[in-house]
């Protein structure tokens, strides 16, 4: 029988509170921390929050009736209490994939997170994890290169990668700034970086600093015998600035680009990346603005969410945290994001802040890039912790060595190659890193100084995101 | 602290070409190599055996020594074949690889025998 129209407000929970509903396999799942406002049942709010994410509008409109509303609602179908946090729940929320334009990161956030954030049944709002179904995954581009494709390129097998970001990171002559880098990639690092702030300030212009960093580059190579690379920083205020500037790039045999995937927003990032598959470049993906989104534990969106946004769009590198250095990162919920970066398929694990099983199929990995605050000391935890698949960045910790950054770099070279030597060769690295770099220190001053400056620099603030554990 | 060093490379230096992992570390011993071997063993990936000569270095593709050594576990049968290798081209640099046919890629790659410096 068909529907009847009956104007005025419903409850949300009479259409979108369904707990004996079976999620599909082609459904996007949510999960998101609810702080209702007092006197909203969860029931009320979970739904509320399914249906202005989806369908809903406030009050029924005679239009509902044109369409199978039914089938295109979000679908709040399970509630469970949040460890730790008695006025928090969490609301998990399928949606019909046909809610989604295919291959479009920015629909998919438009909706999920558009505006259900400002709700007024809820005070705060968290968007914890996504699960994309294995059907969308297939319409995105994903990684340009990925991560087997990138070591083929780069010629680096059986170790993480070296990066070094070049400071200070404004301020420089693109001359200068050219010096810095070829110092870095002639002491053995694999890649310079542009800082996320450098795009192309009156002090230096993006054409002058790409042309004097891809001689530093060739300089490197030739001098050393290896693939060397160098972040050329492409964000841009326009998209049709950017791709101008990754053409220039690309004209001058750059190996690598690299992009603010937050700050630029996920059209220019997705473009680009498309971009780069088109053009055979490596895409470096900064996260400038993530904390803003994701450092509040009651409202925002997740990194691990954000994570998958950006293993959608396309890049073939992305800033995770260090877990040891000085920025913001719990060591198991970093561990999360980092299998949501590189596997195919990563199972469901709370201990990880993970709450759902996420199958990418054949999507090609993004490597991790630990950045922040960390030297040769943290070596031995950091090839523990993030293995091989990873790159390692270290600013600071290469070119502030005494005897500048060629012996900064040489320094993180030797001390990483002692701690993947030592780990193929059974040992543990967080229990004796101590005793292995001392001992590779033996065949390198530039890595005894090393050790000598950075000895006592520890960073031990409390994270300010936990995950969310029993208090009780 | 030490005293300041120069940092020795220069593009008429030939001691200054690396070849990749462990390019940075003293020459392996026996010793190293066996460990090494051992672990691409116990990951049960493919061992095999490449090499060229040191101004060719920078081409993806060396020489292969014979095929990969599919499915040997033998950490003799292996370092035998690098040490054959090298006695035949004893100028040339002689790596060591082992194919991860999962990730199609190889979980390990390192040069054992440093050829001579050119």
């Amino acid at each position: 029988m068909a529907k009847t129209y009956n104007a005025g407000v419903k409850d949300y929970r009479e259409t979108y509170w369904m707990p004996d509903y079976t999620p599909l396999d082609t459904d996007f799942l949510a999960c998101f921390k609810v702080i209702p406002q007092e006197g909203v049942p969860r029931e009320e709010a979970a739904a509320a929050v399914a249906a202005e994410s989806s369908t809903g509008t406030w009050t029924t409109v005679w239009t509902d009736l044109l369409t199978d509303l039914d089938y295109y609602k979000g679908r709040a179908y399970a509630i469970e209490d949040v460890p730790g946090n008695d006025e928090a729940f969490y609301a998990f929320i399928a949606y019909p994939i046909d809610l989604f334009e295919e291959g479009s990161v920015v629909n998919i956030l438009t909706s999920l997170v558009g505006n259900v954030f400002g709700f007024k049944a809820v005070r705060a709002l968290r968007l914890e994890d996504v699960r994309v179904p294995i059907a969308y995954v297939k319409t995105c581009g994903g990684p340009p290169n990925g991560i087997q494709v990138e070591r083929d390129k780069m010629n680096k097998y059986g170790r993480p990668m070296l990066g070094c970001t070049i400071k200070p990171k404004l301020g420089l002559s693109a001359k200068n700034y050219g010096r810095a880098v070829y110092e870095v990639l002639r002491g053995g690092l694999d890649f310079a970086k542009d800082d996320e702030n450098v795009n192309s300030q009156p002090f230096m212009r993006w054409r002058d600093r790409y042309d004097y960093v891809m001689e530093a580059i060739q300089k490197a190579e030739a001098e050393t015998g290896e693939k060397k690379g160098s972040y050329l920083n492409v964000t841009a205020p326009t998209p049709e600035e950017m791709y101008k500037r990754a053409e220039y790039a690309k004209e001058l045999g750059a190996p690598i680009i690299m992009h603010d995937y937050l700050t630029a927003g996920f059209t220019a990032n997705t473009g680009l990346a498309n971009w780069c598959r088109d053009n055979g470049m490596l895409l470096h993906i900064h996260r400038a603005m993530h904390a803003v989104i994701d450092r509040n534990p009651n409202h925002g969106i997740h990194f691990r969410v954000l994570t998958k946004m950006l293993r959608l769009s396309g890049g073939d590198h992305l800033h995770s945290g260090t877990v040891v250095g000085k920025l913001e990162g719990d060591r198991e919920a970093t561990l999360g994001w980092i299998d949501i970066m590189r596997d195919s398929f990563i199972k469901e694990d709370r201990s990880r802040g993970i709450m759902f099983d996420q199958d990418w199929g054949s999507m090609p990995g993004v490597f991790p890039v630990a950045s922040g605050g960390i030297h040769v000391w943290h070596m031995p935890a950091l090839v523990s912790i993030f293995g091989d698949d990873s790159v390692l960045q270290f600013g600071g910790g290469t070119l502030g060595h005494p005897w500048g950054n060629a012996a900064g770099a040489a320094a993180n070279r030797v001390a990483l190659e002692a701690c993947v030597e030592a780990r193929n060769h059974g040992r543990e690295l967080e229990k004796e890193g101590k005793d292995i770099l001392t001992n590779a220190a033996k065949s390198s001053p530039e890595l005894a100084t090393a050790m000598e400056t950075w000895k006592e620099i520890k960073f031990e603030f409390d994270t300010v995101d936990k995950l969310d554990v029993q208090h009780r | 602290m030490a005293d300041m060093q120069d940092y020795k490379s220069s593009l008429s230096d030939v001691t200054s070409r690396k070849f990749e992992t462990f390019s940075y570390l003293p020459e392996m011993d026996d010793e190293r190599k066996r460990k090494q071997v051992e672990y691409i063993v116990s990951k049960g990936w493919n061992p095999a055996i490449e090499h060229t000569e040191p101004e060719n270095a920078t081409s993806s593709y060396w020489y292969m020594w014979k095929l990969p050594m599919f499915g040997e576990t033998d950490v003799d049968v292996i370092l035998g074949e690098a040490e054959a290798c090298h006695k035949a081209h004893p100028n040339n640099h002689v790596r060591l690889v082992g194919y991860d046919n999962y990730a199609q890629s190889k979980g390990a790659e390192m040069v054992i025998y440093r050829g001579k410096p050119v």
